[in-house]
């Protein structure tokens, strides 16, 4: 899968040398990337290689103890993350943005309707027509292929599958250019997450959007990215286009992710 | 207000508040009158009554009563229930002020959950008993976030509400403690008023405080401020209407409690605002059930 990338265009979020300690414990070091409009990057690594850490100061939800990391608006202008406000900050992360959470609860608002966490951010930027609110919450649900007839259950009653796939409709309802992905398809068995897979793929060509993934299933990084970032005790060891870092992987660490892998 | 403080009868500093604490308080009510439908921390105090009994309207009616003051305390719009006289003896008795059950006549109202009828002056301080400020308490418990929220104006979450009652009810099924945003900015739990009061609210030329005891908050609407319940574009707000008028003194266009007779199935609609009814039948007026009151089955049995 290669990327659609315009050359001539200027990346979306560009990253330079982020680092975040815990006290005295390194969570990542000197992460640099740029990542272009339309395109995903998969970060993969094994437990406690910093890549949760990495996501979280990417997505502004983490201070960063040194570096920088710069989002272009919608206005084209390159905004330093840690110069927003508060309200500019939150008002990225609930239109332009999207963040899926591993876990689906941890997305979701568990106590209202399938319908009204769909509906919750277009409310949210000042949408107050209840039956258009509806409409799109209707239309996401088919799109993300969880039945329309469910729209005013409780996310409770819905399985693990389709949680997920609901908490992808509630961030993609605002058309985010940019999505944040925790492990999406972690705790899924194994057909449900080949169709999550699936879905997100298309979502992804079909809306253009900058992904970054974050897993630790390289079967997952390989269907889903254009690039793929390695990262081991905190560094990126190997950063390169997704089949040939699996396919021809040059680092020690790398070769032994990738023949690690269990084969059936 | 409360300076030339003769002594009354009690061992209680006037109002039953020591001074320090009404000061406190009244710079509370300063500050939320500053910024409508702002909710201001205050150091509410331990009363002699149990919280939800309306701890935080007592505590502001005591820092801003006199001695010249007239107090009128409603319940459920009624003055005769158990909170109201109750309230209404502790003023006079600490305070030794006059009290009324006439509207008109009152300088200062305490009221649990009504608003009445008649419209009130620029001369009135309307005090509403609180027992939940935070309107988005039930949608986002914790209180750090919800605080940013205010801050911040992300008052989508309100709407998420209003969308859930029409998903499952087909309109806005909230009745009571309906949420409104004030002077466009922020969004404020009016107390548990029925939403048919929510129009008294906005452009009142009285001062409307509302004090929340066991959560700790004051907060304002001055007179004349902008006051607009949420609602959806297709999905308006509306208030409650009743299919008939009031059994007693014919009132319509007022709000109603519904009042069951008997065992048969019997009942009647009578004003929630009793002061406003004694007015109308003393006036002359009669509603179809006058005057049935001393035999009540007779009228429902047939």
């Amino acid at each position: 899968m290669s990327a659609p990338i315009d050359p001539g265009e200027a990346p979306l979020l560009s990253v330079e040398r982020l680092t975040r300690f815990y006290g005295e414990r390194l969570g990542c070091r000197d992460v640099s990337f740029d990542l272009y409009p339309g395109e995903v990057l998969a970060v993969v690594g094994e437990s406690g290689s910093g890549k949760t850490t990495l996501l979280n100061c990417l997505a502004a939800r983490m201070k960063l103890s040194s570096g920088a990391v710069r989002y272009r608006m919608r206005d084209g202008e390159m905004r330093d993350l840690a110069a927003l406000g508060e309200a500019e900050r939150r008002f990225l992360m609930r239109t332009d943005w999207g963040f899926v959470h591993q876990n689906p609860a941890d997305g979701l608002r568990m106590n209202v309707s399938a319908g009204a966490n769909v509906g919750e951010r277009l409310m949210a930027i000042g949408e107050r027509n209840y039956g258009e609110i509806r409409g799109s919450a209707h239309d996401w649900l088919s799109r993300v292929e969880v039945p329309t007839d469910r729209i005013d259950d409780s996310p409770r009653a819905f399985s693990g599958g389709m949680r997920q796939r609901l908490q992808i409709a509630r961030n993609l309802v605002t058309a985010p250019r940019l999505v944040f992905m925790d492990e999406p398809t972690g705790g899924l068995d194994v057909s449900v997450q080949a169709r999550l897979l699936d879905l997100i793929r298309a979502l992804v060509a079909e809306l253009r959007m900058a992904a970054l993934v974050v897993t630790h299933d390289l079967a997952v990084a390989r269907l889903l990215s254009h690039r793929i970032m390695v990262m081991k005790e905190g560094r990126v060891v190997e950063e390169g286009l997704t089949d040939r870092v699996l396919d021809d992987p040059q680092r020690p660490y790398t070769q032994l992710l990738v023949s690690s892998i269990l084969q059936v | 207000m409360s300076t030339a403080q003769e002594k009354p009868e009690t061992p209680y500093n006037f109002a039953y508040l020591d001074e320090q604490t009404k000061r406190m308080i009244r710079r509370a009510i300063l500050k939320a009158v500053a910024i409508p439908g702002y909710q201001v921390p205050f150091a509410s105090r331990e009363m002699p009554m149990p919280y939800g009994w309306g701890t935080g309207g007592v505590q502001v009616t005591a820092s801003l009563i006199g001695p010249d003051d007239v107090l009128k305390v409603i319940d459920q719009g009624a003055d005769d229930t158990t909170n109201a006289v109750s309230i209404r003896s502790f003023f006079a008795k600490v305070a030794g002020v006059k009290t009324t059950t006439h509207t008109k006549e009152a300088s200062l109202i305490q009221t649990r959950h009504r608003v009445p009828e008649m419209p009130l002056s620029e001369n009135q301080i309307l005090v509403y008993q609180v027992p939940i400020p935070e309107p988005l308490r039930f949608l986002e418990p914790r209180e750090t976030e919800t605080r940013l929220m205010h801050a911040l104006e992300e008052y989508g979450l309100m709407h998420v509400k209003l969308y859930e009652d029409i998903a499952r009810h087909g309109h806005i099924a909230t009745t009571y403690a309906y949420p409104v945003k004030v002077e466009g900015r922020y969004v404020m739990d009016p107390s548990p008023i029925p939403k048919f009061d929510n129009p008294k609210l906005t452009n009142s030329p009285a001062l409307q405080l509302f004090g929340a005891g066991r959560e700790k908050r004051i907060y304002a609407l001055p007179p004349y401020t902008r006051v607009e319940s949420l609602d959806f574009e297709d999905h308006p707000f509306r208030v409650q209407e009743f299919s008939e008028p009031c059994g007693l003194c014919g009132a319509s266009g007022v709000y109603l409690d519904e009042v069951i007779l008997d065992d048969h199935g019997g009942r009647m609609f009578v004003c929630s605002d009793t002061d406003h009814c004694e007015g109308r039948r003393e006036a002359g007026h009669r509603g179809h059930l006058a005057g049935a009151m001393g035999a009540p089955g007779a009228e429902a049995a047939e």
